[in-house]
């Protein structure tokens, strides 16, 4: 096993100050123009952990053939989902590309699909969007919208073959609620590099939940920003990657106004021999951003030997008058006194550690909201859990 | 009718000092109905003696031998052991976080049983046992030893142990720690189990105050790895007036 938890922080301690890079994330670049990234070596600060070679498809400043099935549920009234050509779509997206192979999605997405809810409408049933890969290279732009006080679940799940990048813009507009799950249940061969970004108006709500159980490669990086007071964000993550997964999730929450409050909690489980699990949680508290309350957790449970997980939490602080601020990285093995407690009970050692995973995800499900989704999560975990078994039993 | 024979047991443990015995030879028979209560000063190999007969990886068994029944004990895995019908309560109970101790108990009952308890028993039987060791119904929606206070751990044990119903329980240590509200409450749990189940007990326990609630038939005082004295609940007494010194002298 090879644990890189690059910070001194602990489960129980919530500093006042964190491990700053060297340059501020504020910094970083942002973009509609492909050429003002250059392709990845694999060396830059944001690609360090990534394998770029499998990525370099998604990096090509060139047009794709392919596409993604789209099967949504029915809308209800007050829901649009529409075509929006390329000018419109960059217009309507919330912040520019952070990298290249979001800045090519873009650009080569042939303009966006739009999921737009009317202002003060509230939607009870989950919306759910069913993405197929059918093969080949998609470039993918999405926008989410949701109008003054609107309210919806939107769940986006995504499953198939395919080269897939993409940005997903999402506009919460003053008091908005969205409840918005991103599952990646791709098959074994999907390379997948995706960008999320968010701006959340005066006291809107987003609850944003990543669940990457498949691809080969799926790299998910998430970024909220506030643009009013009064808001919150809660960004879940679960992940299990095997053999032979790079399963990646780095988040920047950007607290630019005063007095909102932000939570992000990923949790992954690792098994086989090069599985790989990089998370980097980037928290800015900028100068005016008094009265921020945030707090970033990533947990890793390391299941067999050779799985690597990498935890990387910053917090850039620029002012004292904050509520509060914390990060904590934990990775651990897996506890072999958890099994012996539980087999001393009868219970065998399959079953035992299936207990145990689902323990360790059980809070994070049930954040979703969405009980057809729980459900079928929890199936899914079962899955990986005897996938983990076949490989102990390999050895 | 049920019997733990326990014979000639030896077993080391890796410490970074390197191979260290801590059990030396170890003889001892428990049968159903039995209550053997195993006393002795820190350090003397107790709990090595407890873990070690429910199968923790930790201890190597370099001589003698476990049988229950005849059935040979140190060939089974840990859930054999139990399903065999060894029970270990445990001085530390572990936290498993996000498995609900109604979860627990089933999933437990269902693997010594071999099948599912049926609902309607089971939901009465549960509710019961925790009514008698005065646990809150809210319990069961709780991760399992999750934030616990210690008496709360040890009722947690003792409930185990009343529905799983085993032929042999071994209490590490259960009273320690517990204030006398609380050690009756775990005690009552523990007689109760003796009565409806002829429970064969094996009261690991530093200090004599438990065996005024759980009346021993023998009393076995350890020492350095061994049984150094055996006798009825008369040599309790004389251990409460006189404490572990004599052995130590002679140790």
């Amino acid at each position: 096993m090879t644990v890189t938890d690059h910070t001194q922080a602990t489960a129980d301690t919530a500093h006042s100050h964190g491990v700053i890079p060297d340059k501020s994330r504020a910094d970083r670049i942002v973009s509609f123009d492909v050429d003002a990234f250059p392709v990845p070596t694999g060396r830059e600060e944001n690609w360090r952990f990534s394998p770029v070679r499998d990525l370099k498809t998604l990096f090509a400043d060139e047009a794709a053939e392919g596409h993604l099935e789209w099967a949504t549920s029915e809308l209800p009234a007050g829901v649009t989902l529409t075509e929006v050509a390329a000018d419109d779509a960059q217009a309507r997206t919330v912040r520019a590309p952070g990298d290249r192979a979001s800045a090519v999605a873009v650009k080569h997405a042939g303009g966006a699909m739009a999921l737009t809810v009317a202002a003060n409408t509230v939607v009870d049933e989950p919306i759910t969007i069913d993405l197929t890969g059918v093969g080949g290279e998609v470039r993918g732009h999405l926008l989410v919208e949701l109008g003054q006080s609107a309210e919806a679940t939107v769940v986006i799940r995504r499953t198939g073959t395919a080269h897939y990048s993409e940005l997903v813009s999402v506009d919460l507009q003053d008091n908005a609620g969205l409840n918005l799950v991103l599952l990646q249940q791709w098959d074994e061969d999907t390379i997948h590099a995706g960008e999320v970004v968010a701006r959340l108006g005066r006291d809107s709500r987003l609850r944003g939940t990543v669940v990457t159980l498949g691809g080969k490669v799926v790299r998910l990086n998430t970024s909220a920003a506030f643009a009013g007071e009064g808001a919150s964000v809660d960004l879940f993550g679960l992940y299990f990657a095997d053999s032979g997964q790079h399963q990646e999730h780095q988040l920047f929450v950007d607290h630019a106004v005063p007095k909102c409050t932000s939570r992000v909690t990923y949790k992954g489980a690792l098994a086989g021999k090069t599985a790989h699990s990089v998370w980097i949680g980037d928290v800015l508290i900028r100068a005016a951003a008094e009265g921020t309350d945030t707090y970033e957790l990533n947990r890793n449970l390391v299941l067999t030997d050779g799985a690597r997980a990498d935890s990387v939490p910053n917090l850039e602080i620029e002012t004292g008058e904050i509520e509060g601020a914390g990060h904590a990285s934990a990775t651990g093995r897996f506890d072999e006194e958890q099994m012996f407690y539980l087999r001393s009970r009868g219970i065998s050692e399959d079953q035992a550690r299936k207990l145990v995973v689902r323990g360790f995800f059980a809070d994070l499900i049930h954040e979703i909201g969405v009980p057809a989704v729980e459900e079928s999560l929890m199936r899914q975990i079962d899955l990986e859990i005897a996938h983990v078994e076949e490989e102990l039993g390999d050895e | 009718m049920s019997t733990l024979e326990i014979r000639n047991l030896h077993v080391t443990v890796e410490t970074p000092e390197g191979t260290k015995e801590i059990l030396k030879g170890v003889d001892l028979t428990i049968n159903s109905g039995e209550t053997h209560a195993i006393m002795g000063p820190n350090g003397s190999g107790k709990s090595t003696l407890a873990y070690s007969i429910a199968g923790h990886p930790k201890y190597e068994i370099t001589e003698g031998s476990v049988t229950l029944d005849g059935e040979d004990v140190l060939e089974m895995s840990v859930d054999e052991r139990a399903k065999a019908g060894l029970f270990l309560a445990m001085q530390y109970p572990v936290e498993v976080p996000g498995v609900s101790v109604s979860n627990f108990l089933r999933t437990a009952k269902t693997a010594i049983d071999g099948e599912a308890p049926k609902l309607r028993t089971w939901v009465k039987d549960v509710k019961g046992a925790m009514e008698n060791l005065r646990m809150d119904p809210s319990f069961g929606e709780r991760g399992v030893n999750e934030g616990f206070s210690g008496g709360e751990k040890k009722r947690h044990e003792i409930l185990q142990m009343e529905l799983l119903q085993p032929k042999i329980s071994i209490l590490d240590e259960t009273d320690s720690g517990l204030d006398v509200d609380a050690l009756r409450i775990v005690s009552e749990g523990v007689n109760r189990a003796k009565d409806n189940t002829g429970l064969g007990v094996m009261l690991i326990t530093h200090y004599t105050r438990i065996l005024r609630y759980i009346k021993p038939d023998y009393v076995h005082v350890f020492v350095n790895g061994r049984v150094a004295e055996e006798g009825g609940p008369e040599l309790a007494e004389r251990l409460e007036a006189e404490g572990y010194d004599r052995y130590l002298a002679d140790a």
